[in-house]
């Protein structure tokens, strides 16, 4: 369980975004997530509850955005999603994958801002 | 004044720090020419055993190791691989499930690592947490031992993805518990096409050729 150190990491970059603009109130945090980046989404959810207490973004949405995997398939010269996260093979036609174009994102994507 | 809701794009990487001090500690391994090397896996699969065989047998052959270990709660794994003579830090990470590229830098200091040919990261035994963090290592391995059951890549495929290096450990217990080498290695390749993979035994030494050779081809003399 490392969601709730992430979650300080969110709090942390969002606050750094939110000095930068005066200060305005946070309706929502919008986070782009891999299936790779290691992070689980509904932990990520209840971390943030903890998290957010205390801090300028009590009353502040996580809104998780799920990013699909994407890699580069040689054999089709296409960006191509995968099978599973099991079978890391072209969708379209099974060439094992080796380059990650998407899927380890844990990115602060937007902010919602009440000004 | 409106009170509109606005949204507006930030785009920002939420590990930005510990991937940018992931960069600097890259860098100055680089420049010392260190070569760094960071284990995973679950706990019990011979990640200590490992790195105490690596240690003893690079030192043999007169080659400059140290290493750092994170562990929760204990100093034991650190006083284990002080007897290969290998310059050894401990961290310990008390409840935090992972290391972070700061503790790499912390536990560092003071070392001249110019003096290093190679330094290895233990990682806390965990499958799920230290896949999210760079610690400026220049590959990550991520062992498996015999005993933990074939399937283990598929049930963890995060971490294997993020490995550049597979360790099959305790080889030498293969037979004694029925390990489906063939099951295990295609697994492994399921979840990380391409990846290289290693078989071997820290305690008989069977393998530990091979995994000596890779390293002396990234540190040539």
């Amino acid at each position: 369980m490392h969601e709730l150190s992430i979650c300080l990491s969110i709090l942390d970059v969002a606050g750094e975004e939110v000095d930068r603009r005066g200060n305005p109130q946070v309706e929502a945090i919008y986070l782009r997530l891999g299936p790779l980046s290691g992070v689980v989404k509904e932990a990520l959810l209840s971390a943030f509850e903890l998290a957010r207490e205390a801090t300028p973004f009590r009353s502040t949405r996580l809104v998780i955005e799920e990013v699909p995997i994407v890699v580069y398939c040689s054999k089709c010269d296409a960006e191509r999603p995968v099978r599973s996260m099991q079978d890391f093979s072209c969708a379209e036609c099974d060439t094992p994958a080796s380059k990650l174009i998407h899927g380890r994102e844990l990115e602060l994507a937007a902010l919602e801002l009440i000004e | 004044m409106s009170t509109q809701p606005r949204i507006v794009e930030v785009r920002r990487n939420i590990l930005k720090h510990n991937d940018q001090v992931a960069a600097e500690l890259r860098e100055r391994f680089q420049k010392a020419g260190v070569f760094v090397a960071s284990l995973v896996s679950s706990p019990g699969s011979g990640k200590t055993a490992f790195l105490e065989k690596t240690l003893t047998l690079l030192k043999e052959k007169g080659y400059r190791p140290a290493a750092v270990v994170g562990d929760l709660a204990t100093a034991n794994d650190a006083e284990r691989l002080a007897r290969s003579q290998a310059p050894v830090k401990q961290i310990t990470t008390g409840t935090l499930c992972h290391l972070e590229a700061a503790m790499i830098q912390t536990a560092i200091e003071g070392w001249d690592i110019s003096e290093l040919d190679f330094l290895f990261i233990e990682n806390v035994g965990n499958l799920v947490c230290p896949s999210s963090y760079d610690l400026g290592e220049n590959i990550r391995l991520v062992l498996l031992s015999v005993t933990e059951g074939e399937d283990k890549p598929l049930k963890y495929p995060t971490i294997f993805n993020s490995a550049d290096l597979a360790v099959i450990t305790k080889i030498d217990l293969a037979d004694a518990v029925e390990f489906d080498r063939d099951a295990a290695r295609s697994n492994i390749q399921s979840v990380r096409p391409g990846m290289p993979m290693l078989e071997l035994s820290s305690k008989t030494s069977q393998g530990m050729d091979a995994w000596m050779a890779f390293l002396a081809s990234k540190r040539p003399r």
